[in-house]
């Protein structure tokens, strides 16, 4: 199951952080917002300099595309646990 | 009444309390545990609290200075809370994709602008299906 991050930095700046903590998988650059427009997690003027930036969600898809496990925070400061991941993912086997 | 004795609790106090909201960005905010709920972060800001009701009993005369402490480690108490709560709260989506229903194709740009589709990430020979990872960005 791959992981795949996506946010509004540049592919420039996700190439830094995957550098810095030694990510593999892949960082997807959705600059104008377009996608996360489309998946209706936008946070308005959220980000720095009062950029629009997504608020953090975690979907999982399996092969065909389906929603299989979401997570949506309330708040920013509450981040998805590993082990409630791991086992929506587990149940994809 | 020795009315020169320091007046320790209101300042220590007030210190306890500049600790206590400085610790949260500063230290706490890194560890999940003291991140979702600022456990120590509240705990210190009701020891500085009870340390400035202390100060304010103990100040002699008309305590101007007492409670103008008092009233500044309260609002800084109030402020930490108020913002906390209000400052992280993000909006809700009515049209984000639920479960059961089909996430929304895409086609964005890797780390080395080369355009992947969640198409076809998903339909990769062996492809156990992918974990979308929105977030803040801006790192």
């Amino acid at each position: 199951m791959t992981p795949v991050a996506i946010s509004v930095d540049k592919p420039e700046e996700s190439r830094a952080l995957m550098q810095k903590a030694g990510y593999t998988f892949p960082f997807l650059s959705d600059a104008n917002a377009d996608v996360i427009r489309h998946y209706d997690i936008l946070h308005k003027g959220a980000g720095i300099g009062g950029h629009d930036v997504a608020r953090p969600a975690e979907f999982l898809v399996d092969r065909g595309g389906t929603v299989r496990w979401r997570n949506l925070t309330e708040s920013f400061r509450v981040r998805a646990r590993p082990d409630a991941m791991l086992e929506a993912a587990k149940a994809l086997r | 009444m020795n009315e020169r004795r320091a007046n320790w609790p209101l300042w220590t106090g007030l210190i306890v309390a500049v600790v206590a909201v400085a610790s949260y960005p500063l230290v706490f905010y890194r560890y999940p545990l003291t991140r979702d709920v600022p456990w120590v972060t509240f705990l210190l800001l009701a020891v500085a609290l009870g340390l400035l009701v202390a100060g304010v009993r103990r100040a002699p005369g008309r305590k101007i200075v007492a409670l103008i402490v008092a009233a500044f480690g309260v609002a800084l108490a109030v402020l930490f809370t108020v913002g906390l709560t209000i400052g992280t709260r993000v909006p809700t989506g009515a049209n984000i994709p639920a479960v059961g229903a089909q996430a929304p194709n895409f086609t964005l740009p890797d780390s080395n602008g080369k355009p992947v589709a969640l198409a076809q990430l998903l339909g990769a020979p062996d492809s156990k299906g992918v974990l979308l990872i929105f977030y803040r960005g801006y790192w």
